[in-house]
This record gives C-alpha cells, sequence and structure tokens, in this order.
C-alpha cells in the first residue's frame, strides 16, 4: 500500500485482503502438476499456488524482472511454472480457458485437475453458462471455484442475481454445487479436495461457492469508496469478525499450536514481503526498445 | 532455402488435382496423423466434412460442440495453452463476432501479457460465403476487424495448393492463426503437392498472373471475378499482374511494392465492405512508402457499406464484378 501511495505501483491495484483462506484452502487441494486460472483479482491466486513472492511483487511495479516482464501487471499474474495459466481481467472470461485446460486433460488421457477461480460477477456472464455445460456434458476435470465477496465492483448480489444462491445454478448443468464458508481455510480446503477426487476419477467437475469478503475497496484508485455502496459498518464488522487470519489464527492457537511458533511463522512471512520489495525495488525497468518481445512465439515474415 | 516457385516446380507425379475443400481436408488429416496434439473442435464437425476425419481419428479427436460459439472458441484456446493444438471450426465468418472476445480478449493478448510464458497453438477457421441469398447475419467477411488486433495471424487461401500449404502452416504454428476460406472456392480444382511437408509461409504473397500495366491485389474470394476480368482484358491487350496476398496479417508490403514498381498503376479489389478494410491497409502502406512509384491515383472495388442483401436481385452486383473490375482497369491505364 505504501509503495501504491509513494507511486511505485503504477494502474489499479486489486488486493485480495479478506479472502485469502478461500484462495488457500483451494489451492493446497491441489497439485503442483494441476492447472489453475484466476481474475483481475489476481494477487492472491499465484501466492496460494506456490509462485516467489519477489518475482510477483516486480510485476506490480512494472519491472523487467517481473513475472510477466511487466507486461501483466496487477490483473494478470500468471506463473505457468507453478499451473497458474492466465488471470483473466475480462469478468468472466477465464473459465472457458479452465474448462479448455480441463478438456485438454482429458483428450491426453492424464488425470491432471483444473482449478477455476471467478466471482460472483461472473456467475452472470454467458462464459458461466456455456462453459459450465460443456464441463458437465463431457465430464471435465475442473473445479469451478466462485470467490463470492458479494460484490461486483460496486453491484451487490441482490442487485444482480434473480436467484441469489450461486451453487443452486450447478443442478441446472447436471453437477453438484456447494457453498462452503470462505473464511475458514480448512472447510474451503475439505470442500474442494472432494471436488478434487471426483474429478480425477472421471465423474466431472463441480461448483464450489466459497463466501468471503473483499476487505478493501475494489481497486485502489477506483475510488468506489466514496460512493457509499457498502457501509463502512458492514465492512468493519468483517473485518473484526469475519478476518480469516485471525479466524485460523485462533482455531490452531485452540488446538494446541503455540504463540511463539505461530509469530515466528508471521515473522518469517513479512521477511519475505520485505526481501521481495527490496528485490522489486531494485529490478530495472524494462527498456522500451524491447516492447515489441513476446508478441510471437515465432516472428512474422512478410 | 526454397522457394515457392522452387517447390512448385517439383517433377511430375508429385502432385495431384484436387479441389480446395480436399485439399483443406487433406490438410487437417495429414497433420492430424502426423501430431495426436491436433484435434478438431467445433459445431456439427463430426458429420459436415468431419465424416471421414471421425472414422480414421476417433471421437477423442474430433469433438461437435454445443452452439456456445464463445465458450467452446475460449476452450479450443484453453486446451491450447495446456498442451493441445486445437482447430476451432466457427463454420460461419459472422459467428466470429461470438467468439471475438475470446480471441481478441485471450488468445491474442495472452502470450504478450505472460512475458512469454504461454504458447497458444489455436488455429481458427471460419468459411464466408458469396451470393446465394444467405442474408445479413450470414454473409459477413469479418478479416478488417481483426487485422486490427495486434497478436493474430490471418490468412486467407485461394487456390487448393494454398490452403493445404497455408492450413499445415497454420497447424505448425505456436501462434493462433485465424483462416479465412471462401466457399465459392471449395469446388475450385488446382494441382496439389503430395509431399506431407508441403508448407506455405506465413506472410508471403503470391503472383498470380505476371503482367505489366496494372497490379491487380485480389483479396481472398475476390479472386474468381478478378481472373475473369483478368482474361478478358487480356484479349483487349492489358496485361494485369494478379498478386493473390494469401496472408492478410502480415500483409507482404515488399510484394506489392516490386509489382507497382514495375506498373506503377494499382488496383485493389476486396469483398469486405469498404471502410477500413484491406484496401485501405494496402492503399495506405502503398501512399505511405511507394508513392512515388505509382503513375495514377490508387483505385479501390469492395463490397459497399451497405449490409448484405437477402434479394438475388440486390445481391447480384453488391461484390465487385467482373465487368466493373474491367471497367476500372480500363480507367487506370
Amino acid at each position: 500500500m505504501r509503495q501504491f501511495k509513494g507511486g511505485k505501483i503504477p494502474g489499479y491495484l486489486h488486493t485480495s485482503v479478506g479472502q485469502e483462506a478461500a484462495i488457500v484452502g483451494a489451492c493446497l487441494a491441489i497439485g503442483d502438476n494441476d492447472a489453475m486460472t484466476g481474475t483481475h483479482r489476481s494477487h492472491g491466486h499465484p501466492i496460494g499456488k506456490g509462485a516467489h513472492l519477489n518475482a510477483l511483487m516486480a510485476e506490480l511495479m512494472g519491472k523487467e524482472g517481473g513475472i510477466c516482464k511487466g507486461r501483466g501487471g496487477s490483473m494478470h499474474f500468471a506463473d505457468k511454472s507453478v499451473g497458474i495459466m492466465t488471470e483473466s481481467a475480462i469478468v468472466g472470461g477465464g473459465i472457458p480457458l479452465a474448462t479448455g485446460c480441463a478438456f485438454s486433460a482429458k483428450v491426453r488421457g492424464v488425470d491432471q485437475v483444473t482449478l477455476c477461480f471467478f466471482g460472483d460477477g461472473a456467475v452472470n456472464q454467458g462464459t458461466f453458462h456455456e462453459s459450465l455445460n460443456m464441463a458437465s456434458l463431457w465430464k471435465l476435470a475442473v473445479i469451478y471455484l466462485c470467490e463470492n465477496n458479494l460484490y461486483a465492483f460496486t453491484t451487490s448480489l441482490a442487485q444482480s442475481h434473480g436467484q441469489a444462491d450461486i451453487a443452486q445454478r450447478a443442478p441446472g448443468y447436471g453437477m453438484p454445487g456447494l457453498t462452503v464458508d470462505g473464511q475458514d481455510v480448512s472447510a474451503v480446503y475439505e470442500a474442494v479436495a472432494q471436488a478434487v477426487n471426483r474429478a480425477r476419477v472421471g465423474q466431472g467437475p463441480t461448483l464450489i461457492v466459497a463466501e468471503t469478503y473483499r476487505f478493501d475497496d475494489h481497486s485502489f484508485r477506483s475510488s468506489s469508496r466514496a460512493l457509499g455502496y457498502r457501509s463502512a459498518e458492514e465492512v468493519e464488522k468483517h473485518k473484526r469478525d469475519r478476518d480469516p487470519l485471525s479466524l485460523y489464527r485462533k482455531v490452531l492457537l485452540e488446538e494446541g499450536e503455540n504463540e511463539e511458533n505461530l509469530r515466528a511463522i508471521e515473522d518469517e512471512v513479512t521477511d519475505d514481503v520485505k526481501q521481495a520489495l527490496q528485490f522489486a525495488l531494485a529490478s530495472p525497468m524494462p527498456r522500451p526498445e524491447t516492447l515489441p518481445d513476446y508478441m510471437f512465439k515465432s516472428s512474422l515474415a512478410g | 532455402m526454397q522457394t515457392d516457385v522452387q517447390k512448385f516446380a517439383a517433377t511430375p507425379g508429385t502432385h495431384i488435382e484436387m479441389t480446395y475443400f480436399d485439399a483443406l481436408m487433406q490438410a487437417q488429416v495429414e497433420e492430424m496423423a502426423r501430431d495426436e496434439r491436433v484435434v478438431l473442435v467445433g459445431e456439427d464437425v463430426a458429420v459436415y466434412g468431419g465424416v471421414k476425419l471421425l472414422e480414421q481419428f476417433g471421437r477423442n479427436r474430433i469433438w461437435n460442440t454445443p452452439i456456445s460459439e464463445g465458450s467452446f472458441t475460449g476452450m479450443g484456446i484453453g486446451a491450447a495453452i495446456n498442451g493441445l493444438r486445437p482447430i476451432v471450426d466457427l463454420t460461419v465468418g459472422s459467428f466470429l463476432y461470438l467468439a471475438s472476445d475470446q480471441i481478441i480478449n485471450q488468445a491474442s493478448k495472452l502470450r504478450f501479457m505472460t512475458g512469454g510464458q504461454i504458447d497458444i497453438p489455436v488455429v481458427v477457421r471460419c468459411c464466408m460465403y458469396p451470393v446465394g441469398s444467405n442474408a445479413a447475419q450470414h454473409a459477413d467477411r469479418p478479416y478488417p476487424f481483426f487485422m486490427n488486433v495486434p497478436g493474430l495471424k490471418i490468412v486467407s487461401p485461394t487456390g487448393a495448393a494454398d490452403i493445404k500449404g497455408l492450413m499445415k502452416s497454420a497447424i505448425r504454428d505456436d501462434d493462433p492463426v485465424l483462416i479465412f476460406e471462401d466457399n465459392h472456392l471449395w469446388t475450385v480444382k488446382g494441382d496439389v503437392p503430395t509431399d506431407p511437408d508441403h508448407l506455405i509461409p506465413i506472410g508471403k504473397a503470391d503472383v498470380k498472373r505476371e503482367g505489366k500495366d496494372i497490379t491487380l491485389i485480389a483479396v481472398a474470394g475476390a479472386i474468381r471475378a478478378t481472373m475473369e476480368a483478368v482474361d478478358a482484358l487480356d484479349e483487349e491487350g492489358i496485361s494485369v499482374e494478379v498478386i493473390d496476398p494469401r496472408t492478410l496479417k502480415p500483409l507482404d508490403h515488399e510484394a506489392f511494392k516490386s509489382s507497382v514498381a514495375k506498373t506503377g498503376r494499382l488496383l485493389i479489389v476486396d469483398n469486405a465492405h469498404r471502410v477500413c478494410n484491406v484496401g485501405s491497409e494496402i492503399a495506405a502502406v502503398m501512399a505511405e512508402e511507394a508513392f512515388y512509384l505509382l503513375k495514377r491515383p490508387i483505385v479501390r472495388l469492395s463490397a459497399p457499406d451497405i449490409h448484405v442483401p437477402f434479394s438475388p436481385a440486390l445481391e447480384r452486383d453488391f461484390y465487385p464484378t467482373k465487368e466493373r473490375i474491367m471497367q476500372a482497369s480500363r480507367q487506370l491505364l
């Protein structure tokens, strides 16, 4: 945040704060060789899937050392080395791609599964309808994971869904649909792990709706907070009662984990972030003459 | 490197006469046999034109899809970034609009946006329909829209040997390639090399007829009326050099310039609507880079800025005709 305000991070910044458990719980249930697609709120997915923080932070700053060489930015944190094929900033745009990743696994006869993240807004796109139908028809190994944070930018679920129970869409496609507490990392993990088991043995896709909440504004620079689409009290209540990090910390302490160990882990994370920040700040900007790089695999003749 | 001329001058017995459509099918059969990652995806593909493919390759390689153009195209792109080399058949050119978000926002951009991490070896096929009362929603020529998108390669073969060679090049290419076929070329026969590695490079135009008075660039299906006109003009003593761009993105401007350097006169025939079509782009580049070669202003013939009509009476002269091409050629001299 300080880096954004200090002008080091250009463009928009869509943070995943508040949605960590939905992301991490789902990612823990799949393996290194499994595929994933994400959304414009793309910071959390690669961290959950195991990408290195340094290159992610450098990407936020548009640096040459960024995971996408400064070509993608905040909304496009793909890291193929850990199976993150793409993060689509066209809402719902990644759903057909995830379906295609799973289609490829079926044709190739491998037991890879694909985890497809999208938000409550994307459920109203045609790609959701078309893709879930095909995945069900061909029993593709894909898990459709809806991070339902209750707002598509400023438009609430109630204002945009004729039927607000998103999991209820699944039976219409002939697949199981379930809702889990997205602030409970264990609950998300359990639900996704079961769906992964179904998918790996050829029983097809599952729709999982993780009920979560976005603690920050839609994006920094969008200035939507002032528009009053959700109350300060509502946000504060979620931050106080529904912070997935605090909730899981409490669970761990109750299960006998000691405070010192948790502090040590938290310090380690803080160090990693500091190190990533240093790496990113030190990374050079891409040279202007490299603008055409990465347009084509085989260069254009003519 | 072997030139196209050398390739086409192969010894007797290395060519076989076949239609444009059969050459297109043969390219797919050969590439599917060569590489098991090649799959065909689209509406009714298992029935229309795909029966032979289905018999040979089975249902795991030939996928009949629901009517979901946007998402089955996206599914093809998703499969391409995860190990397959899909051919997505959208059948009718006008259906490309439904799939355009996935083609433009995903296929064309993924490689760039990920800093080169992702290859997207997908081929998107569609066919364009000439006169025949298809009406406005089945008769468009949408290639100009996609030419304005960075990151796509676009081809428009007009002959049997060209469709085979360009289709094979497209399937083997690691970047997204759009193929615009033309329905009224499907039955046209030509000599096609039997070499399974007969490849025509993307980005190279072809001189279909040598001439000295006028350079005529015929885009995609415009080649048929063009060749009829050129034959008739030849009898009048007007010698026209006909160039088929074959690839629309990138255009082979050097080939156009070489010809105009010889003739000093340029006529472009493009069946797409007139505003911002292929002819517009070629004319702009020629004006910028080869103005000094031109003896007369460039002339363009196109479909008008009006939708394709249904009635045969309205449709008959909708696209540039042999007569209009002849008239424009005479005026250029």
